[in-house]
């Protein structure tokens, strides 16, 4: 899976699974402040990138993306590693 | 000290008869059954398979998503029939507002989010603790209906939900007119939600032999006061009133449905699903509510029964009307808008106040559909099969719920 792919599936997870408004994902946008994802949305966005990609998340890793790009990058990374 | 009165002055519904309160009055009043097959949840093992689902329910409509794949159906349909009522009530309130502090919600329910509580269920069996929504807990539990309207439509005042079974929503209306005479609200959102079309519900109910299985005659099938009933018929939905200190009504120019006069309550003390046989507890809470409306009898207009459809239930509260009433009970029109509505459990309260509160506006009987064979046990006048027009002035309310709670709501025209 190269990183276009990671990007358009993660694009198609924040929609589909966590009901995000689809026009406002970028790579650049921040989960708590431009897409309003909360501390449950966390855990939430945790278990979509866990199911969706097959890979593990400790919390602390989660809790610490800010953008959208990096939960991509975090991903690339579990799956390269 | 003067007691506060309470008016109504915002109704709000969403129901198999329609998405709001002027589609299911209309629908009432033409006498339609909002009964059909099931199409929602697999029936197929179920001995059950019809209800009054509400077939073409579209959340998004009202609220992205996001915000509606965080509440239960229940949840959803209480915000909505929320938002009809306090629109036509005319109120609205900002998020900085003093008058908000003033205004409450009182939220009753059956068993709240049920349809969540599977789905999460299932992730625990099939998949673990770690793959269980984070918003599970928060859609199952039954005061989250409650809690959202508050966020939403900026009520800040007192907020609360009762759960008393399919007595819940009269509960709460009576409740918050409670909150409004002690002088701690304003104005009070009142009633109920209910999603319980669901194979739990559906199976556990029906194990109870407690629903109706004349699955091939839906329409039919919620028969309340005939000879051939053979229980309830599950519905879904909400309805809400919005409650108001009379002067306050009246100060903003508020148009009034009427006014919440009594307000009873019993326990039959018997069993956790049949009713006291004899009706004397169901007629301890029409006696009490009555009593306080100072209503006599003679000068109740309607009644708008439990009336569920099961045999037990229709020959207990017919009993239980002539306990309370004595000979006057043959004169006052009775009629069971569950023969059309089906069954809301915790929302069945509050949609049957609203009939009564519309019932006074427009001077019209609600009818009791599929009434075509009487019962010897059930000999009152039940407004059979078509509305009537009569001058309605007062009107009570009945609900009952799984423990023996009864309760009953005396609704009046206000004239001065």
């Amino acid at each position: 899976m190269d990183r276009s792919d990671i990007e358009a599936k993660m694009r198609e997870l924040l929609v589909e699974e966590l009901g995000l408004d689809e026009d406002k994902i970028t790579m650049e946008a921040t989960f708590e402040e431009d897409l309003e994802v909360d501390s449950l949305g966390v855990v939430e966005l945790l278990m979509a990138l866990e199911d969706n990609f097959g890979v593990q998340i400790p919390d602390e890793e989660a809790e610490a993306l800010v953008t959208v790009g990096e939960a991509v990058d975090l991903v690339a990374q579990k799956l390269s590693a | 000290m003067k007691q506060r009165r309470v008016v109504v002055t915002g109704l709000g519904s969403v129901t198999a008869l329609g998405p709001d309160v002027k589609t299911f009055w209309s629908n009432i009043l033409a006498g339609k059954s909002g009964i059909s097959t099931i199409e929602r949840v697999d029936t197929s093992d179920i001995t059950t398979r019809i209800a009054a689902e509400i077939k073409d329910f579209d959340i998004e409509q009202y609220m992205s998503r996001r915000e509606a794949r965080r509440l239960d159906r229940s949840a959803q349909f209480f915000w909505v029939a929320t938002k009809e009522a306090l629109e036509d009530a005319g109120i609205s309130y900002a998020e900085d507002e003093p008058a908000a502090l003033r205004a409450g919600v009182l939220a009753g329910t059956g068993i709240g989010g049920v349809e969540t509580f599977e789905e999460q269920m299932n992730v625990l069996t099939e998949r673990g603790p770690s793959r269980m929504s984070p918003v599970g807990i928060a859609m199952i539990i039954s005061n989250m209906a409650g809690g959202i309207v508050s966020i939403d439509f900026h009520l800040y005042g007192p907020n609360s939900t009762v759960v008393t079974a399919c007595a819940a929503s009269a509960n709460a209306i009576g409740d918050a007119a409670a909150v409004i005479q002690r002088g701690a609200a304003d104005v009070m959102v009142a009633g109920g939600g209910e999603a319980s079309i669901t194979r739990f519900a559906l199976g556990g109910f029906a194990q109870a032999r407690a629903l109706s299985t004349n699955n091939d005659d839906p329409q039919g099938a919620s028969r309340p006061f005939d000879l051939h009933r053979d229980g309830f018929v599950m519905g879904e939905g909400a309805a809400v009133l919005v409650l108001e200190e009379y002067e306050h009504a009246k100060a903003r120019g508020a148009d009034i449905y009427g006014e919440v006069l009594g307000y009873g309550m019993s326990a039959d003390g018997y069993h956790i699903t049949l009713p006291r046989p004899g009706g004397a507890g169901a007629a301890r809470a029409m006696q009490a509510a009555l009593a306080e409306a100072e209503v006599s009898p003679e000068d109740l207009s309607y009644i708008n029964a439990h009336g569920t459809s099961t045999p037990a239930n229709d020959a207990t509260e017919t009993a239980a009307i002539k306990l309370a009433l004595g000979d006057a009970a043959y004169a006052v029109p009775v009629s069971s808008t569950k023969s059309m509505t089906g069954h809301l459990l915790g929302a069945a309260g509050a949609i049957e106040a609203v009939s009564c509160l519309l019932a006074m506006r427009d001077n019209v009987l609600p009818p009791t559909i599929n009434y075509t064979t009487p019962d010897p046990e059930c000999d009152l006048n039940y407004v059979p099969n078509e509305a009537r027009e009569t001058e309605v002035t007062t009107a009570m309310s009945n609900s009952f719920g799984f423990g023996g709670h009864n309760v009953s709501l005396v609704f009046g025209k206000v004239t001065d």
